[in-house]
């Protein structure tokens, strides 16, 4: 309980130092610097809501491209409908969470194993990619947003905030992309610290058991398989304020791939290991983008390789162990005073 | 005089062609400390586990003061009030001791309550060492206990235990014997074992499976003298 709370505040400081610097950040780097930060913060909150359903409620979803992808859409057809961005923004959480309580539904109700959960999750990506891929021609219209089928939504509008009717510039974008990640971090933090958190993880480790004691498992991951969703819903919102554009090419494959790279490089069974695992590989695949000489996938692929076979855990869980053993280390090559006497033990022996 | 605490009627479980629980009628009162006992496969973890609703019976009623929970989920039943050890040690391994018990306390106490739940708990369970440790490390006895604690946490009316004495030394045993007797106290208790002298050490009542069916119901010395018993433990066809 007291490492909890000792967590949290060091979580709360860290989180007001990230504040500080992304509000700082405007100042020293240049604009296209910033904009690509914001896409890979965007991508962050979307390797953070895969972090969460599965290192802590352990849950598989090969699904969190359609959430993400299914937000986009959302938020998209919302901002030609509406005038300010209020409700756009809220659509784009809503209907993935939406989307995520009517499939978590029967997928736990109906006691899917998880190898299947995994299964099912991908094809409705896959599916949910195959129609809105259809969707080209003047018939499939919401409102007045087109869905443009393969060639998406173009020019979607940015933020535009209710009352005032002030659009966002490209810096806004970036303030609402790093305080949303830190938001959602923050938030996260705090719902694993309560009880309906300290169950999910229950339920990851030991489900038969967690039922024995009263909790409803299939209760519990769908509620936590719908937190995902809405977190993947939002990035998806912020992918979309980045571009300005959508296409079905989020649903594809390599979007879900690469949410799990991000996850299992990071480390599984933490917050921020995602996160730096999401920026990482972005920042890396975006170097490789500017030289001739290697592939980004055939890079990508050896990492991920290494990881495998190397860093199953992750870099966070690694280096946290690393650090745990080294501090232990410390403490016993220094010995202290109670220590001293053992370490010699025949003059004593002598003495008596 | 009231309703029993639990009451099962032709309670039947049927695998495919083999009957595990076949008709069992068996009745505790409230309060009873009741021992099970019969040779492996005689149906008794099975017969846990149809009354934790861990599998739907084929056929019979399961009545729990007075209110018919055959074929309920298992956190509904573990909501009523029952709760149960399983044989092999079912625990949060990758937890602390104390969040495994405070997760049981928690569900129906709030949280400063449940902290005293879960002191009270472990002093009664005496485990060495710190509470923060990780259960997966820790010793097979000392698991059992753990799971035990759980149990106990949860502030359940009737508490099964599944072979709480299994894999564990004499002195184990002797200390597992403490805390049930402790247990029963304030709650009934049913306990299926094999240890004999573990048996003797908390036994009230016994009741004796034998494939699938009640073979005999008695004292302990009744049943240890009782010929039909020794011969189905030692593999002879029960007349």
């Amino acid at each position: 309980m007291i490492r909890t709370v000792l967590s949290l505040r060091v979580t709360l400081l860290c989180a007001l130092g990230a504040a500080v610097l992304a509000g700082l950040a405007p100042q020293f780097v240049d604009t296209f610097t910033l904009l690509q930060a914001t896409v890979f913060v965007a991508m962050a909150v979307l390797a953070l809501s895969l972090g969460f359903i599965w290192g802590f409620g352990g849950i598989l979803s090969f699904g969190q491209a359609a959430f993400f992808g299914l937000g986009g859409y959302a938020y998209a057809v919302g901002a030609f409908n509406f005038t300010d961005s209020t409700v756009p923004v809220i659509l784009s959480m809503l209907v993935p969470m939406l989307f995520a309580a009517l499939l978590g539904y029967f997928m736990f109700y109906g006691r899917i194993s998880n190898v299947y959960v995994g299964v099912i999750t991908l094809t409705v990506t896959l599916i949910l990619f195959n129609v809105v891929n259809s969707t080209a021609g003047d018939a499939y219209r919401i409102g007045s947003a087109a869905l443009g089928g393969f060639n998406g939504i173009p020019s979607v509008p940015g933020i535009t905030l209710p009352f005032t009717g002030y659009a966002f510039a490209p810096e806004d974008d970036w303030y609402l992309a790093a305080g949303c990640l830190i938001v959602v971090f923050v938030g996260l933090k705090l719902l694993l610290a309560s009880h309906f958190g300290r169950v999910v993880v229950a339920i990851r480790e030991n489900e038969v058991r967690a039922s024995l004691l009263g909790y409803d498992p299939r209760l519990y991951k769908l509620l936590a398989f719908v937190v995902g969703g809405g977190i993947a819903g939002l990035a998806g919102c912020l992918y979309t304020l980045w571009g300005a554009f959508i296409s079905p090419t989020i649903f594809g494959l390599a979007t879900s791939a690469q949410i799990i790279i991000w996850v299992m490089i990071g480390g599984l069974g933490t917050l921020i290991g995602p996160v730096l695992g999401a920026v990482a590989i972005q920042v890396l695949v975006t170097e490789i983008g500017g030289q001739q000489l290697l592939d980004a996938n055939f890079v990508l692929g050896a990492i991920l390789l290494v990881f495998v076979l190397v860093l199953p855990a992750g870099v966070v869980p690694t280096v946290e162990r690393g650090v745990a053993a080294l501090w232990r280390r410390g403490r016993r090559g220094r010995p202290g005073p109670a220590e001293a006497p053992a370490a010699h033990p025949l003059p004593g022996k002598a003495l008596s | 005089m009231t309703a029993p605490l639990l009451e099962t009627r032709g309670l039947t479980m049927r695998f495919g062609g083999v009957v595990a629980v076949d008709a069992v009628d068996f009745t505790l009162e409230e309060g009873e400390l009741r021992c099970l006992i019969g040779p492996n496969g005689a149906g008794k973890s099975t017969f846990f586990k149809v009354l934790t609703g861990q599998l739907l019976p084929s056929a019979g009623t399961v009545r729990y003061r007075g209110r018919d929970i055959a074929g309920a989920a298992p956190h509904a039943i573990a909501r009523a009030g029952i709760g149960i050890k399983l044989q092999t040690p079912s625990v949060f391994n990758g937890l602390s001791i104390r969040e495994n018990l405070w997760l049981a306390a928690r569900r129906k106490n709030g949280a400063k309550r449940a902290d005293a739940v879960v002191d009270g708990v472990l002093s009664l369970i005496a485990l060495a060492g710190s509470t923060d440790r990780i259960v997966g490390t820790l010793a097979h006895g000392q698991r059992q206990w753990v799971e035990i604690g759980t149990v106990l946490a949860g502030e359940p009316d009737l508490i099964l235990l599944d072979e709480p004495a299994a894999g564990m030394n004499h002195d184990e045993v002797g200390r597992t014997a403490e805390i049930v007797r402790a247990i029963n106290r304030t709650t009934s208790l049913i306990v299926v074992e094999h240890d004999m002298a573990f048996i003797r050490m908390i036994s009230d009542r016994i009741t004796v499976f034998n494939r699938g069916s009640v073979l005999m119901e008695d004292r302990a010395d009744a049943v240890m003298r009782d010929q039909r018993v020794r011969d189905v433990y030692l593999g002879k066809k029960a007349a």
